[in-house]
């Protein structure tokens, strides 16, 4: 397809780098997979084994022989090189699959290694273009090559890619930010331990129960069984609700060890910011400096009791949505303070305290009221729920749902109050910034020149209110980002002052309403 | 600093095609009617279940009636669109409103797309897309020939003036 491939063919072959050839062990050992599912079976089963299971297994293995298959064809028909000024990559045998991609257009490089990988030394290699176009199609990966060689077409591509541009950025390369294993205490404080612990025992259960083994059955399930029928109810309720808030806690502390040990941010040559963390699956991503369009910190409510946050980078080029999600964290839950001494590393500026929610602009009272409203309504209509119950069941229920819902209004009114305080919104410098949050406080750094388009919206509550929503679209991150609740005049200031020109010709005044 | 109290956004200059009325109650039909109906015939074919289906029936119809008379109506009071030399301006929406601006220095592709309920309408819809991914302008329901000027316009525009980066 392109004009080069023809020119000299023979040639070609040479400088043509291959996927490794332990990438065929790594293809060959995924289908141990099933095997050992059916010797954990027969361990379960006691030996016994039954149709069911064989027919399980053997479809499984199939599946897995395919998915092999297609592993190996790629392993042979993969080959890349680096030229000049193009990164090429040719692959498929029926498909076939030319694509080439221009080196100065090259945003980031990632090396991301899963555990079978990293057994066998290898690792995957990732280029991404940047273009918008479908997510599939923009990148290219090469999925097992050494770690050596990887990080050595790394170094070539980066040096290739800036070798074009002025290094005008000074050289400060150095690390930023490295894991700290006090940190640790954080891990327990994410909320998704616990339905992680429900999740495993719903795919265990569904596993068993595929293979005609029926958990409930189970010596071991039938032994709790026998036991929470011995004691009070309150008393099992509240073991049960330990025992699983107990395991979700080691859940997600094995999970913040998988995700961030070794965990290491550096300023690279050029000013690229690199984040690399991982047990298991060791990732590392790349963010070029003129990616990195502003920052968000971020405190859910167990961490922020903990005076801990996360910081995440508002950036370009980092793929999709569930992407961007999984690639934008600079630091692990980190202490408040440490969070933002990375973020005013990140990010220099001459404003100290870029991402301190001190000093922001408060917003009108009005948003006080509406986030009320809303905590009065959802007391309501959580108390409604037993209340409607207890019409039609008994009268035991309308009295915990009556106390219910009155002991809500408090606790959400102080939401409310809390939800208010966190509003605000500023311009500092060459960055707008905004903060807003109920259960998870957000606070978003967003560069000016980042924002290309504007996206006001009032809902018939805040119409009512005389409010609206200011919305900073921008290709970074997660393309728009809002500053809540303003008056009409003071959202439509801001939008004005931030990109001044652009809502200029839209704007009137309306006749004073004294 | 000047006092910004009384500053508001003005409506933009056109408004989106009459005939958008009439589109906007065909889709509501689409999603308001087949409940009702379907109850309705059960009522007129199942009489044992007769008194229990006219309720369903009449129940069912009102929030889509409702819907039906009231959505097309307010849409077409907020819908309206503008286009200048540096950029495109849209307001859209009923009850939860939106007005967007996008300038044409950032726009990155123009499309046009008529779904067979527009086209039994002669209507199209123009979306005027930026590298943001909830950056979009869409512009719903204006005149077929209208929106293909449109395109036209916004497609020499994006081309004379400088594109930036991202």
């Amino acid at each position: 397809m392109t004009p080069d491939t023809s020119v000299s063919p023979p040639a070609v072959d040479q400088d043509w780098g291959r996927l490794n050839s332990r990438l065929l062990l790594v293809n060959l050992s995924i289908l141990g997979a099933p095997l050992a599912m059916f010797l954990a079976s027969l361990a379960v089963t006691g030996g016994k084994t039954n149709l069911q299971i064989i027919i399980t297994l053997a479809s499984l293995f199939v599946t897995f022989l395919v998915i092999s298959g297609i592993g190996l064809m790629r392993l042979f028909t993969t080959r890349y090189r680096l030229t000049e000024d193009r990164f090429e990559l040719r692959k498929g045998l029926l498909f076939r699959s030319e694509r080439s991609i221009p080196v100065g257009r090259i945003r980031g490089v990632d090396l991301t290694a899963n555990p079978v990988h990293r057994v066998f030394g290898l690792t995957t290699l990732r280029i991404d273009s940047g273009e918008q176009s479908d997510a599939v199609a923009r990148k290219l990966a090469l999925d097992g090559i050494t770690k050596a060689e990887a990080l050595e077409l790394r170094r070539r591509i980066i040096a290739l890619r800036d070798a074009g541009r002025s290094p005008a950025v000074a050289d400060n390369d150095g690390v930023l930010c490295r894991l700290d294993w006090s940190w640790l205490r954080y891990g327990p404080l994410t909320i998704w331990g616990v339905g992680g612990v429900f999740i495993a025992a719903g795919s265990v259960y569904r596993t068993l129960n595929e293979m005609h083994v029926n958990p409930l059955e189970l010596g071991i399930v039938k032994d709790i069984e026998h036991r929470f029928g011995s004691v009070p109810l309150w008393y099992g309720i509240l073991v049960s609700v330990l025992v699983i808030v107990a395991l979700g806690m080691v859940g997600s502390t094995a999970t913040f060890i998988e995700n961030w040990a070794g965990y290491e941010l550096r300023r690279e040559e050029g000013g690229a910011l690199r984040i690399r963390r991982g047990l298991l699956a060791t990732r590392s991503v790349t963010i070029a400096e003129r990616n990195l369009r502003g920052l968000e910190l971020v405190e859910p409510i167990p961490l922020r009791w903990a005076r801990g946050a996360k910081l995440n980078a508002v950036a370009s080029g980092l793929g999709g949505e569930d992407e961007n999600r999984s690639r934008r964290a600079l630091t692990s839950p980190v202490p408040r303070a440490e969070a933002v001494r990375v973020a005013a590393e990140a990010l220099p500026v001459d404003e100290p305290g870029l991402i301190e929610r001190e000093g922001l602009l408060r917003h009108p009272r009005a948003a006080l009221r509406r986030r009320i409203n809303r905590a009065l309504i959802w007391s309501v209509l959580i108390a409604a729920v037993p209340v409607g119950l207890g019409l039609w069941l008994s009268t035991g229920l309308v009295i915990g749902g009556v106390i219910t819902g009155v002991a809500l209004v408090p606790i959400l009114v102080a939401f409310a109050f809390n939800a208010y305080r966190t509003l605000g919104h500023g311009l500092r410098g060459r960055y707008l910034v905004t903060s807003a949050g109920t259960f998870a406080h957000r606070t978003v750094v967003l560069q000016r020149e980042a924002i290309i388009g504007w996206k006001i919206s009032r809902t018939p509550f805040q119409r009512r209110a005389g409010l609206l929503t200011v919305g900073a679209t921008t290709s970074a991150g997660e393309g728009v980002y809002h500053v809540y609740d303003l008056t009409e005049g003071q959202g439509i200031a801001l939008a004005e002052t931030t990109v001044p020109g652009l809502l200029a010709p839209f704007i009137e005044r309306a006749p004073d309403r004294g | 600093m000047e006092r910004h109290d009384n500053l508001r956004l003005r409506p933009p200059r056109h408004r989106v095609d009459r005939r958008a009325i009439g589109w906007w109650t065909l889709q509501s039909a689409l999603f308001a009617l087949p409940l009702p109906l379907t109850f309705g015939i059960l009522w007129a074919t199942i009489p044992p279940t007769r008194e229990f289906f006219m309720w369903a029936t009449l129940i069912s119809c009102v929030p889509g009636l409702l819907y039906m008379a009231v959505m097309p109506a307010w849409r077409y009071r907020v819908h309206r669109w503008e286009t200048t030399d540096e950029a495109v301006y849209a307001a859209s929406g009923w009850l939860w409103q939106q007005w967007r601006v996008v300038p044409l220095s950032r726009v990155q592709t123009v499309d046009t797309l008529r779904g067979p309920l527009q086209q039994m309408f002669g209507l199209s819809g123009v979306t005027v897309a930026t590298a943001s991914s909830s950056g979009a302008v869409k512009i719903k329901g204006i005149d077929h020939q209208v929106a293909q000027d449109l395109v036209e316009y916004l497609a020499a525009r994006v081309e004379s003036v400088p594109e930036d980066a991202t």
